[in-house]
């Protein structure tokens, strides 16, 4: 999985994810890029999953750890553009009505102020 | 065929499914639930199973008898009781990081089956009717 990292309006952490969030190929590497981001004191994360071809319940189980860490800390986690496929995933186990979900990065960056 | 315990070996299982599956026609979502169904419990053999010891194997049979797909994984580890596993819909289960693979097997497959393997290890059966199956019921339902 490739990440990148860049600054939105207000300070939001944008995270492009590209490739596969699966057991030992991304899921370690999502953690250990949100974890970062939350020591630098950047609490207010926007995941593009865009370009993620596929996740599994390692994957979900990251993306949940890493809601956790960011919400302790006073921040949020957010999600863009979820594929189909990831959606459905999200959703059997519930964990869509967990997560703040967007259509539009910029109505998503502006999510954070309110 | 036997597989080490290496995540790596997931994919290759993936491809050679697909390949199996190249001459039924089936839907790219069943497809591509199938496919996640099986790397979830190729994933659970090697880091629950054999508790990522390279040294243990996983035992995986693949088989299309008319529209039935059959897939059969064995490991060497100490075996588990699926009864004692934990439902990742519980509110008090919701956040945890882990748990909820065997629930997507039970989603995405028609049946799946536990049982400790006679030479040790734990057996998992999974079985999918690529006619339709679970889709077909809840489609007509």
């Amino acid at each position: 999985m490739k990440t990148s990292v860049r600054e939105g309006q207000g300070g939001v952490q944008v995270l492009d994810l590209k490739g596969k969030i699966t057991i030992g190929a991304g899921d370690v590497q999502l953690r250990e890029t949100i974890n970062k981001l939350v020591e630098e004191g950047k609490k207010n994360i926007l995941i593009n999953m865009q370009d993620v071809t596929t996740i599994d319940s390692s994957g979900i189980g990251e993306l949940v750890g890493c809601y956790t860490s960011v919400t302790n800390k006073g921040g949020k986690l957010k999600l863009l553009h979820l594929p189909p496929k990831i959606n459905d995933v999200l959703t059997v186990t519930q964990l869509i009505t967990v997560f703040d979900v967007y259509e539009s990065e910029q109505e998503a960056v502006a999510s954070f102020a309110s | 065929m036997s597989l080490s315990s290496r995540f790596e070996n997931i994919e290759m299982a993936q491809h050679l499914c697909g390949k199996l599956l190249d001459g039924h026609e089936i839907s790219d979502e069943t497809r591509h639930w199938i496919l996640m169904a099986l790397r979830e419990v190729l994933a659970n053999a090697i880091k629950h199973g054999n508790a990522g010891d390279r040294a243990k194997r996983v035992h995986l049979e693949m088989d299309v008898q008319g529209e039935i797909l059959r897939i059969r994984v064995r490991d060497e580890g100490a075996g588990f009781d699926p009864d004692k596993v934990d439902d990742p819909l519980a509110p008090e289960n919701r956040f945890k990081t882990s748990g909820r693979g065997i629930f997507y097997m039970k989603t995405f497959m028609d049946e799946v089956r536990f049982q400790k393997a006679e030479g040790g290890g734990m057996e998992i059966f999974l079985t999918k009717n690529l006619a339709g199956g679970k889709e077909k019921e809840e489609k007509g339902s």
